[in-house]
């Protein structure tokens, strides 16, 4: 077993170096550079502007930026910003409160309406319930964020006046007036992220739960006896939750991601508006980080999974 | 003309038969109301008056909480740094500068107690210097005096290339020296008719804590903690800022105002897009104030109805123009498309310029877009008010359009598209993306179809289009293109800067790397007399008229076919009482900001 975690681990690192590469030469192909602002800026002369992308660095020749950003990046320096000047880690670390906060309760949101949905769906097919809930999921992943959002802005902020549509970290309260508020200003967002993801979320447990509670271990513990509610919570659910974990492993990365579209709409300032602005800005050390944390995290969590398949299917490890 | 007219009534200001405010009005009469009417003055040997201020308030704070809603938000708070406006504008509220531009032009004295002219002394009647008085007992939010220490050390610091300040252009070629703490002189190599540059207004005037940045100038610059949190002089102190999502402030009980400011404490908020913003300060209050609503007057209006604000706007000098390339696009010359060695096909006929131009619907573009934001216009130069050309005046008329061309020999062909000699009317038409300009290139596009032209329209993203990307084949210094639509915003109430770039030795090609500002490259040797003259002439009256003769030969020549003066649209609640000028930044004035009860 540790050799396999070793293994796996081993090809983890070629691979991130892969896409560390892949990233880099994208963005350095990528038309636009952070100085264009100065280009219409009757106060920076040329020389000026050419000074600046000297002292960053910004014509020196791809693998050789390449090589300074990988040698940085392992002595812990994430560089720095060249729209905030300011270091990219701070910056990422400034916005990662607010992305963990509303898009893992959006995650737990999806988690808790999905999951018993899902299972009271697919244990009475085709019922009236099931038929209604098939029918909201469908309507739910088929309408995009950007529409329920403001949608839900219209209704809850304009017409009715109930809920703030700009998120702010700044809110001035103590005590339980601070936990209020911060519950309220998160209403909108969260529920327009986690009503989405748990619209294709129930689909997917529900299709898991059909396809265990159609084996004939589950007619053989019915057929002894057992009760309906037994049978469904530790014969079926058990196991067809196994995929389902891995799914919400895989979707982990996005809970540190951030949500890009909602966040632009609330104004959340998270990583998913971070990395927006920074690509709007070409502030390609900030896009760099943000995306190879990304990816790393993707590995991470792949690598987890592959580690829960070895343990629950020992025979995975040996091949 | 009215150079004679002009040059009595300064006449009379002077001996005091006129009074300033007459002067203004009249001036209002011959069109040449002037955002710079006082320097006029100034330089025609009258001291320029410090604008009347609208301020209430009696008392310093009470006024609560100020939020402000920026929707791209400031990523950094040095004002020497500043990319955009939108990071002047937040470094602003703690920085401040020698003076500032009122809504009218006027200078507003900030920490300079005296405004310089030739009556008083402090500006030189050959225009190569100027002295400026300090106010005395202002203090830095950490208790230090302010002193022309500081004023010298920020010329130090910004015209240092290895500081990389965004400001060096403005503080390279001046000499800055102390004359005792409180006074300051600064000397031009060259007469200088615009003198209120340095120090002055938002974007290269804030002047910086000596004392705090001393250890990082030059290649130290990126190092300073106060590059992040600011100690300056403003109304406001620092308490927090998070890049391009919020800053906060407090009330600076020491401020050098009296009475001033009048709220407690401040908030930017940054992020998000135009229309939203405007719905929460117009629609729903949760705002004070909208930065930089760019939205379509229709939705503006909608969302005014019954809502808790309005829109303000403040008269700039900002044109929305399309530009004529005069060379040729589509023709590759050592390595280089829009090389000075060709001439445009078909805009080497100036019968086919003119027609374009007859062909821009401004008024319906107003109509269907800009609404209360905009104002027609034939001129290239909008403002300030004397500089503004009265010789021009605009006309959308097919029919014209097409009898010009008919009897410049292009004639329909067989497809209904105009030709001469083989080369078909066929333009390609390029702007960056943008709901209004899209919007204009359609309606420009149908008249001109109309007419026989056919109009290919291309829209370029626009961190590509105002990049200066040299590998990029689609920024607008390129211009591998016809025809291009976008604007050059005029920074401050004075043309020279503006204007300065469309003279021959300027022209943008590979050679320079595009870093050229003459992009329609357009020669011409009585423009660049013109432009040489001006920079040079220190008769305020005289410059004015060059500057004006300037704008016409670009209307003769028509390298600018201008589509709309535009103005500066904001939101703020409706008991909010916001000064906004369109000769500085939005923030540039917030110590004069109070709400009525």
């Amino acid at each position: 077993m540790s050799q396999y975690i070793l293994r796996r681990l081993l090809i983890a690192i070629p691979s991130l170096l892969g896409i560390s590469v892949v990233l880099f030469v994208v963005l350095a192909l990528a038309p636009g550079d952070p100085f264009s602002e100065l280009a219409t800026n009757p106060n920076v002369p040329p020389e000026v502007q050419a000074a600046l992308r000297a002292k960053f660095g910004l014509d020196d020749p791809i693998h050789l930026r390449y090589l300074h950003w990988l040698n940085a990046m392992l002595h812990g320096d994430w560089g720095f910003s060249f729209v905030s000047r300011m270091d990219v880690d701070k910056l990422i670390l400034q916005r990662l409160p607010a992305t963990l906060y509303v898009i893992g309760s959006a995650q737990i949101l999806a988690l808790l309406i999905a999951i018993p949905v899902g299972v009271y769906a697919a244990t009475r097919p085709y019922s009236l319930f099931d038929q209604i809930a098939n029918t909201l999921a469908f309507v739910g992943f088929s309408l995009p964020t950007f529409f329920t959002g403001i949608l839900f802005i219209l209704i809850f902020s304009v017409t009715l006046d109930w809920l703030p549509f700009v998120y702010t970290t700044d809110i001035k309260a103590t005590g339980v007036r601070w936990v209020l508020e911060m519950i309220r200003q998160a209403i909108m967002p969260v529920a327009v992220l986690g009503l989405f993801q748990a619209a294709s979320m129930t689909r997917f447990v529900r299709s898991a739960m059909l396809d265990v509670i159609r084996l004939d271990y589950v007619t053989t513990a019915r057929a002894k006896g057992l009760g309906q509610a037994k049978v469904i919570v530790k014969h079926v659910m058990r196991n067809a939750m196994i995929p389902v974990v891995t799914l919400i492993a895989l979707q982990m990365p996005a809970v540190f991601g951030g949500a890009i579209v909602t966040e632009q709409i609330f104004r959340i300032p998270g990583i998913g508006s971070l990395l927006i602005s920074s690509i709007l800005s070409n502030d390609t050390p900030v896009v760099m980080a943000v995306t190879f944390v990304f990816a790393c995290l993707v590995v991470l969590f792949n690598l987890i999974a592959d580690v829960l398949y070895g343990w629950l299917d020992p025979r995975i490890s040996f091949r | 003309m009215l150079d004679k007219e002009l040059r009595s009534m300064i006449g009379q200001v002077k001996d005091g038969r006129m009074d300033r405010r007459a002067f203004i009005k009249h001036m209002a009469a011959v069109g040449l109301t002037a955002p710079l009417a006082n320097q006029i003055l100034a330089l025609g040997g009258v001291a320029m008056a410090e604008s009347a201020s609208t301020y209430k308030p009696t008392k310093r704070g009470g006024g609560g909480a100020l939020k402000l809603l920026w929707w791209q938000g400031p990523t950094l708070l040095n004002p020497h740094f500043a990319t955009g406006t939108k990071d002047q504008d937040g470094s602003r509220l703690f920085y401040e500068p020698l003076g500032c531009w009122d809504p009218d032009g006027n200078m507003k004295l900030v920490l300079a107690s005296e405004i310089p002219s030739i009556q008083n002394g402090l500006l030189a009647a050959d225009g190569k210097s100027v002295t400026w008085k300090l106010k005395p007992g202002v203090k830095w939010h950490d208790g230090k005096p302010f002193s022309a220490d500081d004023v010298v050390f920020t010329w130090q610091y910004a015209k240092d290339p290895a500081t990389a300040a965004i400001t060096v252009g403005v503080y390279r070629d001046i000499v800055v020296e102390k004359i005792d703490d409180l006074t300051v002189k600064i000397t031009f190599p060259k007469p200088t008719p615009f003198w209120a540059d340095a120090f002055v207004g938002a974007g290269a005037g804030q002047i910086l804590p000596k004392h705090l940045f001393a250890d990082f100038i030059g290649s130290k610059s990126r190092e300073a903690p106060t590059n992040l949190a600011p100690v300056g002089t403003g109304p406001y102190k620092f308490v927090e800022f998070k890049p391009g999502d919020l800053i906060r402030g407090v009330i600076n009980p020491d401020y050098h105002m009296p009475n001033r400011p009048y709220f407690d404490t401040l908030e930017m908020k940054g992020g998000g897009d135009a229309v939203s913003a405007a719905r929460a300060v117009i629609q729903t209050g949760e705002y004070d104030f909208g930065w930089n609503i760019q939205v379509e007057d229709d939705v503006l209006l909608r969302l005014e109805k019954g809502g808790k604000g309005k829109t303000v706007y403040a008269v700039g000098g900002d044109t929305e123009f399309i530009a004529l390339n005069f060379t040729d696009p589509n023709v590759e010359v050592d390595g280089e498309r829009s090389s000075m060695k060709t001439k445009h096909p078909l805009f080497s006929d100036p019968v086919v310029r003119k027609a374009l131009s007859l062909l821009v619907d401004r008024e319906s573009v107003k109509k269907a877009i800009y609404g209360r934001a905009g104002r027609t216009t034939a001129n290239f130069l909008n403002g300030p008010e004397k500089f503004v050309s009265k010789n021009t005046s605009w006309e959308f008329n097919i029919e014209k359009a097409a009898k010009m061309l008919d009897d410049g020999g292009w004639k329909p062909g067989a497809d209904g598209i105009r030709e001469k000699d083989g080369k078909k009317l066929k333009l390609v038409y390029q702007t960056s993306i943008n709901g209004p300009r899209q919007k204009t290139q359609a309606i420009i596009k149908q008249a001109c179809q109309k007419a026989g032209i056919d109009v290919e329209l291309k829209s370029v993203v626009a961190s590509v289009f105002f990049s200066s990307d040299v590998a990029n084949p689609d920024t607008y210094p390129k211009f591998y293109a016809d025809l291009e639509m976008f604007q050059i915003p005029l920074s401050q109430p004075d043309p020279s800067q503006h204007m300065r770039r469309y003279v021959s030795t300027a022209v943008a090609t590979k050679e320079n790397k595009w870093q050229g500002t003459n992009f329609p490259r357009w020669v011409n040797k009585d423009y660049d007399a013109v432009i040489n003259a001006a920079d040079m002439e220190m008769d305020p009256v005289k410059r004015a008229a060059l500057y004006i003769k300037a704008n016409d030969l670009m209307w003769e020549d028509t390298v600018f076919i201008p589509v709309m003066h535009r103005l500066k649209v904001e939101a703020a609640a409706n008991n909010l009482r916001p000064v906004i000028s369109g000769w500085a930044n939005e923030t540039d004035n917030l110590f004069d900001w109070y709400r009525e009860e």
